[in-house]
């Protein structure tokens, strides 16, 4: 709303100095964040491989390349199955924890920290941890509780399907505390009154959960669900370790796209392919969370 | 006005401390007169470095004129480094860069063909083992190595002699036979020992590449590395004998223990390959009675594989510099230093005829390296990395998903020659 007084010479001086701290910062964000990106956007139309002086031209060559290449699309099938699985797993484990440790009376703040202390380990700590876990037998402890079970060895890691299940396990096991702690504090903010006159019309426990609770957990819901999307999304440290040797699993069976885009750019030099593939994950990255935000809103 | 003027030298002051962010760390030497000043990198290793300090300390005190500094980077983030200094036309004047990475380097001008007197092919080719032609390129060559690294057979003494064997195998019949025996099995038929280690994502690509392709009747590329040929019938059978170590005989299994070295400290593997630079690691494991063998061979062929690292001279290295970096250059690559990195480093020297020598052929432990050069190919590699993972998933997609041999192979095949295309058409 503009102002049709004339503004005083004070709110004048107040303005100036607002504008003058505020470029600040704002060079500094363009400067380092905006402008390596469109960079990167320029580099994709080209073949420079760092150690080239020049960086030639090529147009939509890195693009057309990564419409018929495999393992692009096997390392973006392997990034959406990341997300479609480890999404609502981690969101449902993360709910029931919350929502039975808050009726819980006694010891409930040491539940709490155990399960939330996976969550301040550190990834590459628990991948390593997991990776031993996960090893054949003899020296791997769930092969061996397998094997005393009568179960036959599993090839976990290095098993084309069953390695990005393992990791998924590594990765829900260590986050699954933020879930909950969110979904606590949710689960705080709903006021006693609701389950109160639940009670008094005779509602069970389940319809209460049903019609109140999760109703009003909506926002954490939504909080997670965005939260959740880009860090599946973005699921590379525990792979890279778990999977060292093989570099994403035999035959790439683990691999998401982000470390797809690391091995290109920086084991095989080819900045401008890598440059093309950021580009396509940006773009993927962008439209799935302007969906998340319309649809979210809408049923606000 | 006070406020303005104030506000002009805090925002001046607040672009002046960003610009240490553009600035381009140039530092500044100081040049004595008459002394040219060269500067050397290689990776951080703690017995190269100190052994590189005595060096370039005999070397100056034999070249008064020349002043040699050395620079290590750790060595995760060596190639990177490396490349990342290219573009920004500073670098070094001797640089130590693996022999992998030379094609990229050559044909992105970052280094000089060597064209001194001491540097001929004649000259080279008459001195150092036929590895070295790895780097030659358009004829000349770019990099020399002090030292090179080959492959051998590790043994676990103990475990061979609990198993009644007194020597380890000559030919890969042997090899598979003991191999077989020596794997034990616990009651479901899972691994507990490995006869004879096959871990790719290791030296074993090296193997079927190098050795066993040749062995059963081709060379895995063409002379000048333009073409892959192990697409054909010796190819099939070299990655089939491999596979069949895990399907059919049963030697050995991947990701056992980790892998096959880490198996062999821990005295569960009998036998595996690897190469010279395991030495160093293996001896510190106290309780291990281990020795190494040349390669097994096949039909009375053998093979070896070699990798090395190389000193070569960056293109902007000119006039004074270039004189001294090519004087320190033939340092580094005259048989007496390459006596002293054996010694000291435990990496063998690419000179033939101090490597033909008796005491150093016949050399317990590095014997068996040092004979294995005499037959030892370097691949050209374009990029080693995706070779690798061709070479990788072939062998993965027959024995996690039963592929068909020949099929895998000719993927690889095509996978491989895309690497090669792709260089060359830069």
């Amino acid at each position: 709303m503009k102002n049709k007084i004339k503004k005083g010479t004070l709110a004048r001086e107040k303005e100036k100095w607002a504008y003058l701290f505020i470029s600040v910062p704002v060079v500094f964000y363009l400067l380092v964040r905006f402008l390596p990106t469109f960079y990167a956007f320029y580099l994709s139309f080209t073949d420079w491989d760092i150690i080239s002086a020049s960086a030639n031209w090529i147009g939509l060559d890195n693009y057309k390349r990564l419409f018929t290449d495999k393992i692009f699309y096997i390392t973006l099938s392997n990034t959406f199955y990341y997300v479609l699985y480890g999404l609502p797993i981690s969101i449902l484990v993360g709910f029931l924890l919350a929502y039975n440790i808050d009726k819980v009376k006694i010891g409930s703040g040491l539940f709490k920290t155990i399960y939330f202390m996976p969550y301040i380990t550190s990834m590459v700590a628990v991948a390593w941890v997991w990776r031993w876990l996960f090893q054949p037998a003899p020296i791997g402890i769930f092969n061996n509780i397998l094997i005393s079970m009568g179960i036959p060895m599993q090839e976990f890691l290095n098993s084309v399907e069953q390695s990005k299940g393992c990791i998924l396990a590594a990765t829900i096991w260590s986050g699954v505390g933020f879930q909950m702690i969110i979904f606590m504090a949710g689960l705080k903010g709903i006021s006693k009154q609701y389950y109160e006159a639940a009670e008094i019309d005779g509602a069970s426990a389940f319809n209460a959960l049903r019609y109140i609770t999760l109703p009003l957990l909506r926002n954490s819901f939504i909080f997670l669900l965005i939260t959740g999307t880009i860090r599946f999304l973005r699921i590379f440290t525990q792979v890279v370790n778990m999977t060292r040797s093989s570099g994403g699993g035999p035959l790439n069976s683990a691999k998401p796209l982000v470390l797809y885009i690391y091995d290109t750019a920086f084991r095989s030099f080819d900045m401008g392919y890598a440059s093309a593939l950021t580009v396509i994950l940006f773009i993927i990255i962008l439209l799935i969370t302007l969906i998340q935000m319309r649809v979210t809103r809408n049923e606000r | 006005m006070n406020k303005k003027f104030f506000a002009i030298i805090l925002g001046c002051l607040l672009i002046f401390n960003l610009t240490p962010i553009f600035a381009g760390g140039e530092k500044e030497e100081v040049k004595e007169e008459g002394v040219t000043e060269i500067v050397y990198w290689q990776y951080f290793y703690e017995t190269k470095k100190n052994l590189m300090d005595d060096l370039i300390g005999e070397f100056e005190a034999a070249n008064p004129t020349i002043k040699v500094t050395q620079q290590t980077f750790p060595y995760a983030d060596y190639n990177t480094k490396v490349a990342a200094s290219v573009p920004s036309g500073k670098g070094p004047n001797v640089i130590n860069l693996y022999y992998g990475w030379l094609p990229k380097y050559v044909t992105s001008g970052y280094l000089q063909p060597l064209t001194g007197a001491d540097f001929t092919p004649a000259k080279v080719e008459s001195e150092f083992f036929p590895l070295v032609k790895a780097a030659k390129f358009d004829g000349s060559y770019y990099a020399l190595p002090t030292a090179v690294r080959s492959l051998a057979l590790f043994y676990n003494k103990d475990l061979l002699a609990e198993g009644g064997y007194s020597a380890p195998p000559k030919t890969w019949e042997e090899a598979v036979e003991m191999g077989k025996d020596l794997a034990e099995f616990d009651k479901n038929g899972n691994f507990l020992q490995i006869g004879f280690g096959v871990n790719l994502d290791n030296q074993f690509h090296h193997v079927i590449r190098e050795v066993l392709n040749r062995q059963m009747g081709t060379a895995p590329y063409n002379e000048d590395s333009t073409q892959v040929l192990y697409n054909n019938q010796a190819g099939y059978d070299a990655m089939k004998f491999v596979s069949d170590l895990e399907l059919v005989e049963k030697t050995g299994r991947q990701a056992f223990m980790e892998d096959d070295r880490t198996a062999f400290k821990a005295g569960t593997c009998a036998m595996f390959v690897s190469g010279s630079f395991a030495l160093g690691t293996l001896d510190k494991v106290e309780e291990l009675n281990y020795g190494t063998a040349e390669l097994p061979s096949m039909d009375g062929m053998q093979s070896n594989f070699a990798s090395f690292w190389a000193n070569g001279i960056t293109s902007f290295t000119e006039g004074k510099e270039l004189v001294a970096s090519e004087k320190f250059l033939q340092f580094l690559t005259s048989a007496d230093v390459m006596e002293r990195w054996l010694a000291e480093i435990g990496e063998l020297p690419a000179n033939m005829e101090l490597g033909q020598a008796e005491k150093i052929a016949n050399d317990p432990k590095f014997g068996p390296f040092i004979r294995g050069l005499e037959y030892a190919h370097a691949t050209v590699f374009y990029d080693e990395s995706a070779q690798k993972s061709a070479m990788f998933d072939a062998y993965n997609r027959i024995v996690l998903q039963g592929m068909d041999v020949k099929e895998s192979v000719d993927i690889a095949a095509k996978e491989e020659q895309a690497v090669i295309d792709k260089y060359f058409d830069k």
